[in-house]
């Protein structure tokens, strides 16, 4: 096997090549008059795209925007203020707050989960679904809440949990679920006329689960292309390659860079989904309720649903003052165009969600700064102090 | 939140195997690769196999991940345990 220097040598290699291929498509498609958008769905790519400073290096008349990929950042406020209801428990025995790290620093209505913890309820950060079973194992007497967020790639992990639970008869874990499906707000996206969507890169870890030929039906409606890539830099700059041949005359399909998803996906794991889930309308954040966006727990299944047994109350939507993160996770917005951004939000002090999750858009940005580039009003100077 | 890891699967029970994540034995749930074998490639997410990785193209990742940033609480996420049904005695 090559040694690393080796290996990076001809990474870096590979990496111009696609560079020079896509200067080269991009010049064929901007005789057209064309200005290409292409809108990557997947915080991995966020983070990726942004580290590498591939956004510097591309052409003028192609931009990529991050969509609403990062799991914490689609998560409704509406749901922050309920799980925030749930920590502080008045009037009940208070449950512990299973969760992943991100949503801990996410404001809400009364603040933040860490602020109710600070206030004295119980947050606990947990790496995966199973590890909140085992705590509810653990504290027998008290109830466990997990915040069951994400996309496609996650919600298999909380079906496996939800089962477990289950077959143990375990009365005290429950799960606050708002699993997202990508499909719809791709749809959404593509529909509105103020974004001109070109071609979406489709999530790696999430086309493993749905396959690729998932995205037929979208690139046959919308005569868009959809393709999947995997988690670094590499296979973005060549999933791009792809899009823009396709989009340069190629056939129109939707296909995969990433060796690793298949065109069927994993059918085990979308049975067991179904199993335990059903499909349900989903709020998302700015995006507003997406038709058979979201998943609920189904049949008996249901009595795992912590919205029932705690009887939390519906919470309204909104926008936090000030912050753009809803035009953010849409691609309408680039986070330096956010007048809290760098100033008033910061990833020490974050507003939005953006800024919090360590895939958001904002991180990314002002981490490692490039976001204004791609666009041809934008100038130098995106370094962040 | 969806980083998924490569690992080799070294050892088999059931529906759990014993794989190397994060230079650490871990265990992982198959549920979703029930034709998973001894020796086979797996991309690991938070406890669970997603999917059968052809061998060679999971080195290449493998090696990839080595080398680039990945954020640490990504990693944790990805490489976190199954945790096994307790025994009964």
């Amino acid at each position: 096997m090559a040694d690393s220097s080796t290996t990076e040598q001809s990474m870096r290699d590979l990496m111009e090549q696609y560079y020079g291929r896509i200067a080269q498509l991009s010049v064929g498609l901007a005789r057209g008059g064309r200005n290409i958008q292409i809108m990557e769905v997947c915080g991995t790519h966020t983070m990726a795209i942004a580290r590498s400073g591939m956004r510097q290096r591309l052409p003028k008349n192609l931009r990529l925007v991050s969509g609403p990929g990062c799991p914490v950042c689609v998560t409704d406020q509406s749901y922050m203020d309920q799980a925030v209801w749930l920590a502080d428990a008045k009037g009940f025995a208070p449950p512990i707050i299973a969760t992943y790290g991100d949503m801990v620093r996410v404001p809400g209505r009364v603040g933040s989960l860490g602020e109710a913890r600070a206030r004295g309820a119980a947050i606990e950060v947990v790496y995966s679904a199973d590890q909140a079973v085992e705590l509810a194992q653990r504290t027998p007497g008290r109830q466990v809440v997990f915040l069951a967020v994400g996309f496609e790639t996650t919600a298999p992990g909380t079906a496996l949990a939800v089962m477990r639970a289950k077959a143990q008869g375990l009365d005290n874990f429950s799960c606050l679920v708002a699993h997202k499906l990508v499909l719809p707000a791709m749809r959404v996206l593509l529909s509105d006329p103020d974004l001109q969507l070109d071609a979406f890169l489709c999530p790696g870890h999430v086309s493993v689960i749905l396959g690729y030929d998932a995205y037929a039906p979208i690139v046959e409606q919308y005569r868009r292309p959809c393709v999947v890539a995997g988690f670094d830099a590499l296979q973005v700059a060549k999933g791009v390659v792809v899009i823009l041949e396709q989009l340069a005359g190629g056939k129109l399909e939707a296909t995969s860079v990433y060796p690793a998803v298949s065109a069927g996906g994993n059918a085990a794991a979308r049975e067991l989904l179904a199993e335990v889930f059903e499909v349900t309308d989903a709020r998302w954040r700015a995006i507003g309720t997406i038709p058979g966006s979201g998943l609920s727990l189904r049949g008996d299944y249901a009595a795992f649903d912590a919205a029932r047994r705690f009887s939390v109350p519906e919470m309204e939507s909104y926008e936090l003052p000030g912050c753009r993160c809803g035009d953010v996770i849409c691609g309408r917005t680039l986070p330096e165009e956010c007048k809290l951004f760098g100033r008033r939000c910061t990833p020490l002090d974050p507003v939005g969600p953006c800024m919090v999750s360590s895939e958001g858009a904002c991180a990314a940005a002002y981490k490692y700064g490039g976001f204004r580039f791609g666009r041809a009003s934008a100038g130098r100077g995106d370094k962040q102090p | 939140m969806c980083l998924a890891i490569p690992a080799q699967i070294e050892k088999m029970e059931d529906k759990t195997a014993t794989v190397v994540l994060a230079g650490s034995r871990t265990n992982v749930s198959l549920a979703l690769v029930p034709e998973a074998k001894l020796g086979d490639w797996v991309l690991v997410h938070a406890g669970y196999a997603l999917t059968i990785l052809d061998p060679q193209e999971a080195r290449e990742t493998y090696e990839l991940l080595a080398q680039i940033e990945v954020d640490e609480e990504e990693v944790k996420r990805a490489s976190t345990a199954w945790t096994q049904e307790e025994k009964k005695t």
